[in-house]
């Protein structure tokens, strides 16, 4: 390392330190995930153009994208008000409670999706009161969207709970002694606070859900054009041995995912500008 | 938490006055009520069925469960993976902390966002990319076969999906806490003439101690109980090739519930030891704040 690319420090093992993590970083990471670029340049644009939208294809982007944001909707409204609840009032097993968001981080997807399957089947604890209704849950896109809504759950809730936590009480007093009512004050003083993580958090829950495979493929009856997620079809090419195929369809999903992680660093950056102000 | 209490001592004060920061009970009655009823429905409800359905045939097939041969071989694969992966994965963590949290480098931000990039790759696009190096149409495929090593669709290629997967845990939980603790420690240990790997073991190792062990957690979970990515690469070959979590898809799929519920009952017990660990190891990181 060149003095002008490191600030002088002294500590020692940088040099060590960095070339390990460069090392390891390339090994486990890079060099495998480049085999994704190499392997659908072999296609040709034509033909690559042809795997990524054909009809089946196609829907599975449709069904993936309308489910995984649905998800992140529904976990964006409850995730506030969970979130809310927990930093705000007070109430009996709260810690539990505050423990139990976390569970769909830690419970492995494929217990997830078979115990949902089992309550949403027809003659499931759930699905027994939905099926007389007319709502069929299990092997439907509504299921995957419950599915989607479990594994994205706890994003929402823990990028808001520590602003929310951090909000200062005077800003609401303030609020409050100039004759704002309770709605104004949240409306106008909490929530444009809470906006930026509340982003954040719901395209956390969308990028995660988008890429999600365990929980829903119990779930989602895997019929090709109704119910078969992108993910699925990329293990299903990968089975017939159409790896390009495979490939290619992982590299659309690979962009937008990044595409998606650009737009969270820009979040950060706007609302790190806003209250810089 | 903001406290809502007032001082009694004014009983005179309008209690439109008191409510000033917070919402009339009948309101926060209402958000309770809805927020409670989300985690029931969502987080309760399914953590308790799978207990119900493992038992719903009695406890005698329940155990009965964990007498096959198979379900104990994807036990015993599950703790190798992880015991495999969890340890790399935490050298790599200790090592990219030190040198991004503690040097001042070109480049640095870009270093953690490449850290970072698993968690942005779905799990089933970090199975495909190990068949694409080491399946027998990947790059590595044909001297593979030649030699008679087998990566995909063995232990190795279950291995490295794991650690692909679980790859940022560590050194996410450990770069922001030492880049806030900073240099100075370290600096005065190693003038007052301590060795660098002194300085480390007695200095910045007691420093992080329960983020470290927070991120092992979380990346322990993870490896246990990853599926998808495991699943591209593992084969499904019974007794053999599968974790935990690819038994629980072969049980269900054969109509075994009781057994698939059985061996997803395990992995919800390490969930709620792990949210357990979590909680602690939270406290813990609070009450040293505090002092």
């Amino acid at each position: 390392m060149t003095l002008t690319l490191k600030k002088y420090s002294v500590l020692p093992g940088f040099g060590l330190s960095l070339g390990y993590t460069i090392f390891y970083l390339s090994l486990i990471v890079l060099i495998p995930l480049s085999t994704i670029f190499f392997k659908t340049a072999t296609l040709s644009w034509e033909r690559f153009w042809e795997v990524v939208t054909d009809p089946r294809v196609i829907a599975s982007y449709q069904l993936t994208f309308g489910a995984s944001l649905a998800a992140a909707l529904i976990n964006a409204v409850f995730g506030l008000l969970v979130a809310w609840v927990l930093v705000r009032y007070s109430f009996p097993g709260k810690r539990i409670f505050d423990a139990l968001v976390d569970l769909p981080f830690a419970l492995p997807t494929a217990v997830a999706g078979i115990a949902l399957t089992t309550l949403y089947a027809p003659n499931g604890w759930l699905g027994q009161y939905l099926d007389p209704l007319g709502i069929k849950v299990a092997f439907t896109p509504l299921g995957i969207m419950i599915a989607l809504t479990f594994i994205g759950f706890p994003f929402v809730v823990r990028t808001v709970q520590p602003v929310l936590q951090d909000l200062e009480v005077e800003v609401e007093e303030a609020a409050a002694c100039l004759g704002a009512n309770r709605w104004q004050t949240f409306t106008r003083v909490i929530f444009p606070n809470l906006f930026p993580p509340l982003l954040t958090g719901f395209t956390l829950a969308f990028a995660r859900a988008l890429g999600e495979y365990g929980s829903v493929v119990f779930i989602s009856g895997n019929m090709p054009f109704k119910t078969e997620i992108t993910s699925l079809l990329i293990i299903t090419k990968l089975e017939q041995y159409d790896y390009a195929g495979a490939t290619a369809i992982a590299l659309v999903m690979l962009v937008v995912s990044f595409s998606l992680i650009f737009v969270i660093n820009l979040i950060q950056r706007w609302s790190i500008q806003r209250y810089a102000k | 938490m903001v406290s809502t209490t007032t001082a009694p001592s004014a009983p005179q004060a309008p209690p439109t006055l008191r409510r000033a920061t917070t919402e009339p009970p009948w309101v926060q009655f209402l958000l309770i009520g809805t927020a409670l009823a989300f985690c029931v429905l969502f987080l309760i409800v399914p953590l308790i069925a799978v207990f119900s359905e493992a038992l719903a045939k009695g406890v005698e097939l329940y155990f009965a469960a964990f007498q096959d041969p198979d379900a104990l071989a994807a036990v015993g694969l599950t703790l190798l993976t992880a015991a495999i992966s969890v340890p790399l994965n935490l050298v790599f963590g200790v090592a990219a902390a030190w040198c991004i949290a503690k040097f001042d480098f070109a480049g640095k931000n870009f270093l953690l966002t490449l850290v970072d990039l698993p968690f942005s790759v779905s799990p089933v696009i970090a199975g495909v990319i190990f068949v694409l190096m080491f399946g027998s149409q990947g790059w590595f495929g044909p001297w593979l076969s030649d030699n008679d090593i087998k990566i995909i669709f063995a232990v190795p290629g279950i291995v490295l999906a794991t650690t692909f997967v679980t790859f940022p845990f560590i050194a996410r939980e450990l770069i922001p806490l030492m880049q806030e603790q900073g240099t100075e420690q370290e600096e005065t240990a190693l003038v007052l003439g301590a060795s660098g790997w002194q300085t480390f073991m007695r200095i910045t190792l007691p420093n992080v101690r329960w983020a470290l062990l927070y991120g092992v957690i979380l990346c322990n979970a993870r490896a246990m109980g990853e599926f998808g990515a495991v699943s591209v690469v593992s084969g499904h070959i019974r007794g053999l090739t599968n974790t935990m979590p690819l038994h629980v898809e072969i049980l269900y799929n054969e109509y075994n519930f009781v057994a698939a519920f059985a061996v997803s009952s395990l992995l919800a017990v390490l969930a709620l030891i792990t949210l357990l660990l979590k909680s602690f190891i939270e406290w813990r990181i609070e009450q040293q704040h505090q002092e």
